[in-house]
């Protein structure tokens, strides 16, 4: 008498046959599926992390090193030339990624914290806490986001970490409409239920059985939300009242060239030159919508019908 | 009561209660200010007597309730308060009134808003209905993409790419939209034209995606399958059986980028140095003159709780459901 064929196992006998993929595996998979746009996408984040994170060893001069010729035109020593006090313009491109960026991507991450948690907690309290949160979000979504940060700037000064703080407080509110709306229906689900019942906290039960089950949206969200908060930076500080000089910054780079723009019919370099911080904003903004775009078709389960 | 009036009452309750609140909102701005402000708007001139003078001229010795009443009547009454810029220094007072420095530059506003509304809204709304027509055909693929990618560029992008093409290398328009009250009309549509397609091109892709999909959700609605089941023509079901369900999703699309409009114009006007309201916002936050940033903002956020709540009227009023009860 055989034992082992006694204690039958599926996984026993199907085991053989199955072959288990890594999460490198899958990764590499979905990108060889993945459409031309979202590659060129992807290709170009990396590129940017790549210049942010390195941003001294990159720069052949320092992000404030001011020369004595203002508006060197475009030359091997200055590679896109100088601006209106003489700072290399391709340094500060390069130091500004990791400014600009640096400062959006803080923001966006401190609007989905601030977003998440009040909406996970009004989506599992309901009750009280809910009512006053949706209204208090009603109330700041009625006045347009650029507007109102301008009116709080004008208040609390312009410093990067107003800025900062203000931007998330108002991006945080279309956060937690998302995060409510998408939580509310996993909420009612039975282990929730049973999680309570078990006598889960409040933190336990978002982080373990709510959020899992929330973050493909709200990941194709933070895509959506970094651009919007990235763009609602670079105008301000297009605009003067945003990250203030001696810092590099796109935005403010454009506004400091602008003038440069009139030249163009002479020496169409120095027209360009306003142009390449602004390039600069728009080249990661489509990059990440191109990979948003992916990210939703594919985790939307939609298939091209053909 | 007709459900159709009632449900329009209804939100129009809603709309004054929103303004209520927002207005409420824009006024504590002046009540989060920084204890040292009279010293940022009195400058040198800031001695004790000085700062205390400006306290009471802003009546902030006053319970805030009674200082709301007092600025809420004065704005229904067309009254936005003074402008802090010219009230410091000598005892002399340049100060203007905020309602003159926001009135004329309002028109001009409104003029590039409208002259853009005209421009972009037909041009977006047969972009965005033929895309969904004829969906995943190249056309409608070129102009998804064409449109993503424009809806990722920031704005003064756009408007440097056309100062440098139309302005710079080839002088067909101006790159300053200097207009004034006694500019006439051809001359103030070739200056605006700048402004204006800027515009036109960063709100056109909004506005074309969001039609799209908003016909394209109706589209695939079962009672659009069960007309083209029953054997109607494509034009009978457009027009017959999709048309009517679709005004409301279209009035919203439309007035939710108009409502955008009213952010961009911003940045637009600075750029082209158009003088609108957008750039006396820009100007009064950077010497935090709060009274016109106030005026600004109030002016804004009206603007766009008016265009939502139009919106929701149309989509009220040209309900099938409502308009025919049971």
């Amino acid at each position: 008498m055989n034992k082992e064929k006694e204690t039958y196992s599926a996984l026993g006998e199907v085991g053989g046959f199955q072959q288990k993929r890594t999460r490198w595996d899958r990764i590499r998979l979905d990108l060889q599926k993945a459409p031309l746009t979202a590659r060129f996408g992807l290709v170009v984040i990396f590129a940017y992390i790549i210049v942010a994170l390195f941003a001294p060893f990159i720069a052949p001069y320092g992000e404030a090193e001011v020369f004595p010729i203002p508006y060197a035109p475009w030359s091997s020593e200055f590679l896109f030339g100088t601006d209106q006090i003489g700072r290399d313009i391709f340094s500060r491109l390069i130091y500004g990624a990791r400014n600009t960026v640096g400062i959006a991507v803080a923001t966006t991450a401190l609007a989905f914290t601030i977003g998440m948690i009040l909406g996970l907690a009004a989506a599992i309290s309901r009750g009280w806490l809910d009512q006053i949160l949706s209204r208090s979000v009603d109330v700041l979504m009625a006045i347009p986001s650029l507007i109102f940060a301008l009116v709080l700037l004008s208040i609390f000064g312009s410093t990067v970490t107003n800025l900062i703080i203000i931007i998330a407080v108002l991006d945080s509110t279309r956060v937690f409409r998302l995060t409510r709306a998408v939580s509310i229906n996993v909420v009612v689900m039975d282990y929730v239920e049973a999680a309570r019942l078990r006598g889960e906290g409040l933190v336990w039960i978002m982080r373990r059985e709510i959020l899992p089950n929330i973050l493909p949206p709200l990941i194709a969200e933070f895509g959506l939300r970094f651009c919007f908060v990235f763009l609602t930076i670079a105008a301000l500080s297009f605009l003067g009242v945003g990250i203030q000089p001696p810092t590099a910054d796109w935005g403010s780079m454009v506004r400091e060239n602008a003038s440069l723009i009139q030249f163009a019919q002479y020496d169409l370099k120095a027209g360009l030159t306003p142009l390449l911080p602004a390039t600069a904003i728009a080249l990661l903004t489509v990059a990440v919508n191109f990979v948003v775009d992916w990210f939703l078709h594919k985790t939307s389960g939609i298939r091209d019908e053909q | 009561m007709h459900p159709v009036i009632r449900t329009i009452l209804e939100r129009i309750a809603l709309g004054v209660a929103t303004l209520f609140v927002v207005s409420l909102v824009i006024f504590s701005a002046i009540e989060l200010l920084p204890g040292d402000f009279s010293q940022v708007i009195l400058g040198q001139a800031a001695t004790k007597a000085n700062m205390a003078a400006i306290a009471k001229e802003l009546g902030l010795d006053q319970p805030p309730h009674l200082r709301y009443i007092k600025w809420i009547s004065g704005v229904i009454q067309g009254d936005l308060g003074t402008s802090f810029s010219g009230r410091n220094a000598s005892g002399v007072d340049r100060s203007r009134a905020v309602v003159d420095l926001i009135a004329p530059r309002l028109s001009n506003t409104l003029f590039l808003a409208s002259m853009t509304a005209i421009i972009a809204v037909p041009i977006s709304l047969v972009l965005g209905v033929t895309s969904a027509l004829y969906r995943n055909s190249i056309y409608d693929r070129t102009v998804n993409t064409a449109t993503l990618t424009t809806i990722s560029f920031p704005e003064f992008f756009v408007a440097y790419i056309l100062i440098l093409s139309l302005s710079s290398l080839w002088p067909i328009f101006p790159s300053l939209a200097n207009v004034d009250a006694d500019t006439i009309l051809s001359e103030r549509i070739y200056k605006s034209a700048l402004p204006a397609l800027t515009l036109t091109l960063v709100i056109v892709a909004h506005m074309m995606r969001m039609t799209r999909a908003a016909i394209i959700n109706l589209l695939a609605s079962p009672y659009i399958q069960m007309a083209r089941l029953s054997g109607a023509s494509q034009s009978e079901v457009i027009i017959k059986h999709a048309l009517p369900n679709a005004w409301a999703p279209i009035a919203t699309v439309i007035a939710f980028n108009l409502a955008y409009l009213v952010v961009g114009v911003v940045v637009v006007e600075v750029v082209f140095v158009y003088p609108g309201v957008g750039q006396l916002m820009v100007d009064a936050v950077s010497t935090r003159d709060i009274p016109v940033v106030q005026g600004c903002a109030l002016i804004f956020a009206i603007t766009y709780i008016l265009l939502n709540l139009i919106a929701d009227i149309i989509g009220i009023v040209t309900n099938p459901r409502l308009l025919h009860p049971k």
